[in-house]
């Protein structure tokens, strides 16, 4: 039966879940501020015209998250509550992040902080920041 | 806001295969005396782009990343680097899973699963003689 239940996972999942715990035990963490898989985990891209910032924060409200720009720098900060149990219930198994968190991430020199955007939706938080148009490569026309 | 979780056979077509990587999606499992409460986190995953489906005893839970992207981004640095969040958990005998209820919002779902009626914790009570 142990077996059984063991198999009838993902493997990769669970490949996913060892290495988690792996790297919490042996405290490997690539930065000063939490490891890459901390919570919230950030995806961050680039286009020519601005610079696209993914947080994903689930189970924050939109008007719980604090974002602030300054001197250059993006910081993303927040507390996640932890959920009542009513009581005499019994956590099974709690994977889920609690507390607070910020994190912080220096965005580029041409990026133009008057033209900044911040969606929350299904709990990612999308921050657009466009890019001075200055900057901006320009294609000349040769006469 | 709620709404019933389909009963099926099969797994849906939306269900991928089981040997794709998937992403884990992170749980917290309550359970007292009426049921068991599920909690997972599925950031990024559009309501219609979720499924949660029972095959015998096994719950599933498949949530496909719906992120809006420009097209000419390039990625400068990524944490979450698959599209699909995918989680499997075997029910135990006692838990009605034609019960359960589901809740989805700000990318947290919320799962309800009654015990049978007859597995509820009962109290009894201890006269005195």
């Amino acid at each position: 039966m142990l077996y059984k239940n063991f198999f009838s996972r993902d493997i990769f999942s669970e490949l996913e879940r060892m290495q988690q715990e792996l790297d919490r035990n042996l405290g490997l963490s690539p930065s000063i501020r939490g490891s890459s898989r901390g919570y919230p985990a950030m995806n961050i891209g680039t286009t020519p015209q601005s610079v696209e910032i993914y947080v994903f924060v689930p189970g924050m409200q939109p008007s719980e998250i604090d974002v602030e720009l300054e001197n250059g720098t993006l910081s993303v900060a927040g507390e996640r509550k932890s959920t009542d149990a009513p009581q005499g219930a019994t956590k099974h198994i709690q994977e889920r992040f609690t507390g607070r968190f910020r994190r912080v991430i220096s965005l580029p020199d041409d990026v133009d902080a008057n033209q900044i955007s911040a969606v929350c939706r299904d709990g990612v938080l999308h921050v657009r920041i466009a890019r001075k148009e200055a900057m901006q490569p320009r294609r000349i026309s040769v006469q | 806001m709620n709404e019933n979780v389909t009963k099926q056979e099969k797994p849906s077509e939306k269900t991928p295969p089981r040997e794709e990587p998937t992403l884990q999606a992170l749980v917290e499992v309550i359970e007292d005396a009426s049921g068991i409460t599920l909690l997972a986190d599925l950031p990024g995953v559009p309501r219609e782009s979720l499924d949660i489906h029972m095959d015998g005893e096994t719950l599933t839970l498949v949530g496909t990343l719906g992120l809006t992207m420009p097209e000419a981004m390039e990625s400068a640095h990524a944490e979450v680097t698959l599209p699909r969040y995918r989680r499997v958990f075997s029910l135990s005998k006692e838990l009605d899973s034609t019960k359960i209820q589901a809740e989805f919002q700000h990318g947290v779902l919320k799962l309800r699963i009654p015990k049978a009626e007859h597995a509820q914790t009962k109290k009894i009570q201890v006269q005195a003689a």
